[in-house]
């Protein structure tokens, strides 16, 4: 799973980043002094080229986290979902967990699970997971809700079942709340999986809180700038499958 | 009547079956609330019958008995000759046609797409389904390319006759229509309901039509059930009994202090005794015209000028009449003009609008076959013949094509 994936994003993005430094910071490297040993130097580009390499293997956890945690996020809370679609009285209390679950500051979370799951990527994927039912829990209802009354009547009229009532009629119809929830949970993923690094589960928060990077900013802004951009690609991916998904929402009315 | 009908049928096999109610009672909770109660009702194959009354009296409750979106609690129904209750439901669904008032088109499918939901449904091949769906959009008259369309996109009219076309799809034996253009401004609801009329001519389906607006009953209904609280039917008669003899104070009521007018609706100019007017033809001596005037026994005071093929030209004055011959032009304007199918009420306001006190009637080929005054109109509201439901045995819709 991570070859496949790390083949098919991340070097791309690195070599990004390794581009648009080059213009900018050119003048700078030509010091005599190298830029890793002046304080207060804000990007050394010299040192950049040099040790592009090392975010190959963080970018690539990064993206394990986060897209193992959002599938394993979305399987659960579309599930929750559809039960709570049914079962009208699950309602009050599945939102209820899965607010209380995404108010817990997210270090502690990591450190909580600690005795149960121990160091290492399956904790931090259960604690990234954990964070996106909220999102994409409540947008599915959402979008549930706002299927029209006089559809389903309609499909139930007509003979569909109520398996074929939600599958071809409500969850199509709710796929653009779906999807933007998605997108939410995703982005803010992106995010929280930097701080995988305090329980030894890898990622970007490797090159910014690992090993006295603070104090070198040139390390933090190449992490913090993957970061982005893998949250922007990923936010721009889930928006074309929404609008794939979704043809009728772009039919111009005439 | 559905035997006198089977007889002119094209089709080949029945594609409408009878719908009886037996007993059907709905309570909800502990009995306590009764929806409908004891509801007995049969509906013969290829009608459409009318269920009309005030909200709250239990129609589409009533209705929706039929194709089990509502379960009875009592009692049976029976589509032909088969209990709905033996049916699993999914299925019996989509042998029924169901078009509401929020017309209720998928959002996130083509037309196309929507006409074939229950062919996809009960498994038809896609090429099958794709011709059927092309045949509809014709039969419902929506150009072919909305095809491809999605159901935002087409005015709200257009959806609902898409509404009808997709309960059509699978050639249903019942079709269930609660309020169906309800929804619709009334210029619209008239030609969707002319529109339907006329379809329906050629479908011949059993429909059940639930609305509260009795003028939409006696248009749309070959059979109209009037009912009150609980779902108790007044009165089950054909439009023409229901305005000529109401059974009930509350049916009465329920039809309304202008139901003499409304008669007319359902009455065609042919089918009153027209006047004899004295006719002139061009050329003719006047002289033998003006004996014909003073006949004692004359209906109309003058004389209407008519060609060789006894199409009506004009009007002829006294003055007109003073030479020898009759002359090719009449002094007075031929005012309106009505054909014998048309419905008795537009020629009232045709007439009340032309001012005019004498319309001639024609034939199909635009000859005089008699005139008709607003004189004869009142009389015959006013008449116990009116009463007698023999004499404006009006063709209902099934003939529907002049009603448009």
């Amino acid at each position: 799973m991570i070859g496949t994936l790390g083949s098919l994003l991340p070097a791309p993005l690195v070599a990004a980043v390794g581009q648009v430094g080059e213009g900018f910071f050119h003048e700078r490297s030509s010091d005599t002094l190298p830029c890793q040993a002046q304080p207060g130097h804000l990007f050394c580009f010299d040192w950049a080229r040099e040790h592009i390499d090392r975010f190959e293997k963080p970018a690539l956890q990064q993206l394990e986290l986060v897209v193992l945690s959002v599938l394993l996020g979305f399987v659960v809370a579309f599930a929750l979902a559809l039960i709570a679609h049914r079962k009208h009285w699950l309602r009050p209390p599945l939102l209820a967990v899965t607010g209380v679950l995404y108010t817990i500051p997210s270090i502690a979370f990591f450190f909580l699970l600690l005795p149960l799951t121990g160091f290492g990527r399956d904790t931090a994927i259960i604690v990234l997971a954990a964070y996106t039912l909220q999102i994409i829990y409540r947008n599915t209802m959402v979008g549930l809700a706002k299927v029209p009354a006089s559809v389903k009547d309609a499909a139930r009229g007509m003979g569909l079942t109520d398996r074929q009532i939600l599958w071809r009629v409500e969850i199509p119809l709710a796929t653009p709340e779906i999807i933007a929830g998605l997108r939410i949970a995703t982005v803010s993923t992106v995010a929280i999986a930097t701080l995988a690094v305090f329980i030894q589960a890898g990622g970007l928060g490797t090159q910014i809180y690992g090993s006295g990077n603070l104090t070198f900013p040139t390390v933090v802004i190449i992490a913090g700038a993957i970061g982005m951009l893998m949250a922007f690609a990923f936010d721009l991916m889930l928006l074309g499958v929404q609008r794939l998904t979704t043809p009728w929402r772009r039919a111009v009315v005439t | 009547m559905p035997e006198a009908r089977a007889a002119d049928d094209t089709r080949s096999q029945p594609s409408a079956s009878s719908v009886r109610y037996d007993g059907v009672s709905k309570r909800y909770g502990d009995s306590a609330t009764v929806a409908v109660d004891d509801l007995t009702l049969e509906v013969p194959a290829g009608d459409i019958c009318v269920l009309v009354g005030p909200s709250g009296c239990g129609k589409t409750t009533a209705m929706r008995m039929v194709n089990r979106t509502v379960e009875m609690t009592e009692g049976d129904i029976l589509i032909g000759e088969r209990s709905v209750r033996d049916r699993e439901p999914a299925q019996l669904r989509r042998e029924i046609g169901y078009v509401i008032q929020q017309i209720g088109l998928f959002p996130h499918r083509t037309i196309t797409q929507n006409i074939g939901a229950v062919p996809q449904l009960l498994g038809w091949k896609k090429e099958r389904i794709r011709a059927r769906s092309a045949e509809l959009l014709e039969l419902i008259g929506l150009d072919p390319e909305l095809g491809d369309r999605y159901p935002t996109q087409l005015s709200g009219g257009q959806q609902q006759r898409v509404g009808v076309a997709r309960a059509l799809a699978a050639d249903p034996l019942v079709m269930l229509m609660d309020e169906p253009f309800g929804a619709i401004d009334p210029i619209n609801r008239e030609r969707l309901q002319n529109e339907f009329l006329r379809l329906q001519a050629q479908v011949r389906k059993t429909v059940l039509f639930v609305t509260h607006d009795i003028d939409e009953a006696i248009k749309m209904g070959d059979r109209i059930a009037v009912m009150r609280e609980h779902g108790r039917v007044e009165q089950y008669a054909t439009p023409a009994e229901l305005l000529m003899a109401p059974a009930t104070e509350f049916v009465e009521d329920f039809v309304g202090a202008d139901r003499a007018l409304k008669r007319l609706a359902l009455m065609r100019v042919a089918d009153i005794n027209l006047w004899e007017a004295p006719l002139a033809y061009v050329g003719q001596a006047t002289g033998e015209v003006r004996a014909k005037l003073a006949r004692p026994d004359v209906e109309v005071p003058y004389a209407l000028l008519v060609d060789s093929e006894r199409r009506p030209l004009g009007w002829l004055s006294a003055r007109d009449l003073t030479g020898d011959t009759v002359p090719a032009r009449a002094d007075s304007p031929l005012g309106p003009v009505l054909d014998r199918d048309d419905i008795m009420r537009d020629a009232l306001a045709d007439l009340l609008q032309g001012e005019a006190q004498y319309a001639p009637v024609t034939d199909h080929e635009g000859r005089i076959d008699g005139v008709l005054s607003v004189e004869i109109i009142s009389e015959f509201l006013a008449s116990p013949e009116a009463k007698s439901d023999e004499h404006s045995a009006v063709e209902r819709p099934h003939s529907g094509e002049n009603l448009a």
